[in-house]
């Protein structure tokens, strides 16, 4: 469905024009078409709005889920993140990720003019069938999502400069290069991979880059010791399932969206499908983690109840359209029952996910991805396997060089005693909970 | 007189200090605080993992009583926190050796 998108890079010579040809243009067209350019825009605005909130579901989740101690470091790296993604993608990241690729099977890389031109006051950009403002704003705030999930693995034990330089090269390149492979008519594109709202483009690359820097930094100090985990319990529930609906809520507009046309009744009728399907998915993972953590435990973890939901979210993601509802209740449970038995398992390798990003992004994103073809025959097992094999590739190469070369110029970590302080005194000089002591 | 120290679970705190008022002691003073027994904390389950709460949360009241009163205010905090599960905590009586109420002046019995 993305690959609409690099018809955006035509739309400037509409802008060359001067704004009185523009403005003769949107006049002339006939009014059903000016009604589903008011309709597309509309659904990339709210869309693009309940997407940029899922940056407030990531920031209250990751402050849930780590350590008093620790909660406004997190809460500074996600506004930061979320800011620093949004002046990347304007520079450079939008013109990687829709270089204006003719669809070929070599186009691995290219840049269209930079930095993305918006259309001028009163203009309209009519042959895209949309805002070119609307469309920029919401591939933005994709790219910032892809961010926020890097934040919550390294959580607790990474210094402020480090991780926001990480993020500059992540939404300026990493990310784009990967989105320009398909959503920009690439390479992947032109091989037939499928990826509707980005379980492989947004979140298994948010995974990857995760993962590499949870291998290269190192666990928190004294998380696992003589073989055993120790366990740093989160500093608020409430918090992390607030932060976890407002992320299921913003799903609505990560996927639905993604249909990006609104224009007509059909378009309008699959985004409704995709609301359902998007919904059912994160409901079964919830009610999948909870019947297993009973099982598997005896009692009912709440934190992996919410990380089935975002498990069975990014399962649908990949394709949210073509399965039936038992279908999509299906694809997100194994989702669920993918994050309860893998967060122990992350564990045994000493792999320290603070909020289970690992999981949630990389493992249920791959899963989703895989399954694809069960509902939509266009697509085949192969090359989804392919797409996922050389995202993961590319992502993890990239991140982990960049995290070495961060560890060994800079530093990625805080001095053993300022992590044991928590990094709220240490890097911030705001304690989150100032009238409560340090746990 | 003697000076009561019992450590409960917090949820008992209400129902003792009516007891203890409705048989006359005056006042008492509440501290929240952590310890452990023969219980030796709980296990809990996090994320996939085990772990033990070696310390777990009580109350401890400290009261000043007359020495007849003493007796009858152990037997009540016993019989009114006690809910027969293990972490039901301890009750220990120490001799006072003087009270001050610090408005007045006044001493001993008098002044609790």
């Amino acid at each position: 469905m993305r690959k609409l998108f690099f018809m955006a890079a035509g739309a400037c010579t509409i802008m060359a024009t001067g704004p009185a040809m523009a403005q003769e243009a949107a006049e002339a067209l006939d009014p059903s078409a000016n009604t589903a350019y008011i309709f597309n825009t509309l659904l990339f605005l709210i869309g693009g709005f309940l997407v940029m909130w899922m940056a407030a579901g990531f920031a209250m989740l990751e402050a849930g889920l780590v350590r008093s101690k620790n909660v406004s470091m997190q809460c500074l790296k996600n506004i930061g993140l979320y800011s620093i993604a949004g002046l990347m993608f304007w520079v450079i990241g939008y013109s990687i990720a829709y270089p204006g690729f003719e669809g070929t099977s070599t186009d691995f890389f290219g840049v269209a003019g930079f930095p993305y031109a918006m259309q001028g006051v009163g203009e309209a950009d009519v042959d895209t069938g949309y805002s070119i403002a609307s469309d920029w704003f919401f591939q933005m705030v994709f790219c910032a999502t892809t961010a926020s999930i890097v934040s919550g693995t390294v959580a607790e034990r990474v210094k402020i400069v480090p991780f926001f330089i990480f993020v500059t090269i992540l939404t300026a390149f990493i990310y784009p290069v990967v989105v320009s492979w398909e959503w920009g008519a690439g390479w992947l594109d032109s091989y037939g991979f499928s990826d509707f709202a980005g379980s492989t483009l947004v979140h298994s690359t948010g995974g990857w880059a995760a993962l590499m820097g949870a291998l290269i930094i190192g666990p928190r100090l004294g998380r696992y010791v003589d073989g055993k985990v120790t366990v740093m319990p989160g500093s608020s529930i409430p918090l992390a399932t607030l932060g976890t609906f407002i992320l299921w809520l913003g799903w609505f507009g990560f996927n639905g969206a993604s249909q990006l046309a609104m224009g007509t009744i059909g378009d309008v009728s699959d985004v409704s499908k995709i609301f359902v399907n998007t919904n059912m998915a994160a409901a079964g993972g919830v009610v999948v983690a909870i019947i297993l953590t009973q099982l598997l435990y005896k009692k009912i973890d709440v934190t992996m109840a919410m990380n089935g939901a975002l498990a069975g979210l990014v399962s649908i993601t990949a394709e949210p359209l073509a399965p039936n509802v038992g279908m999509s209740i299906m694809i997100g449970g194994i989702g669920g029952a993918i994050v309860v038995l893998t967060v122990p398992l992350l564990d045994k390798f000493k792999i320290d996910d603070v909020v289970g990003a690992i999981p949630v992004h990389l493992l249920a994103g791959i899963w989703g991805t895989l399954i694809v073809p069960l509902s939509n025959s266009d697509a085949t097992y192969g090359v989804q396997a392919l797409g996922v094999v050389s995202v993961g590739i590319f992502v993890s190469v990239i991140s982990a060089i960049l995290w070495l070369i961060l560890k060994s110029t800079i530093g990625v970590r805080p001095s053993e005693e300022d992590e044991l302080n928590g990094l709220d005194v240490a890097e911030v000089g705001v304690e989150a909970y100032p009238e409560f002591s340090r746990g | 007189m003697k000076y009561i120290i019992a450590v409960i679970k917090p949820h008992k705190l209400e129902e003792v200090r009516e007891a203890l008022s409705a048989i006359g002691v005056a006042g008492m003073t509440v501290t929240e605080v952590k310890g452990f027994g023969r219980q030796k904390g709980q296990t809990e389950i996090y994320r996939g993992a085990e772990y033990t709460i070696n310390m777990v949360p009580k109350v401890k009241l400290e009261i000043a009583v007359a020495a007849d009163l003493a007796g009858q205010a152990v037997e009540t905090i016993q019989t009114t926190a006690s809910s027969d599960a293990i972490g039901d905590g301890k009750i220990f009586v120490l001799d006072l050796e003087s009270a001050t109420r610090i408005r007045t002046g006044e001493t001993g019995e008098e002044a609790l």
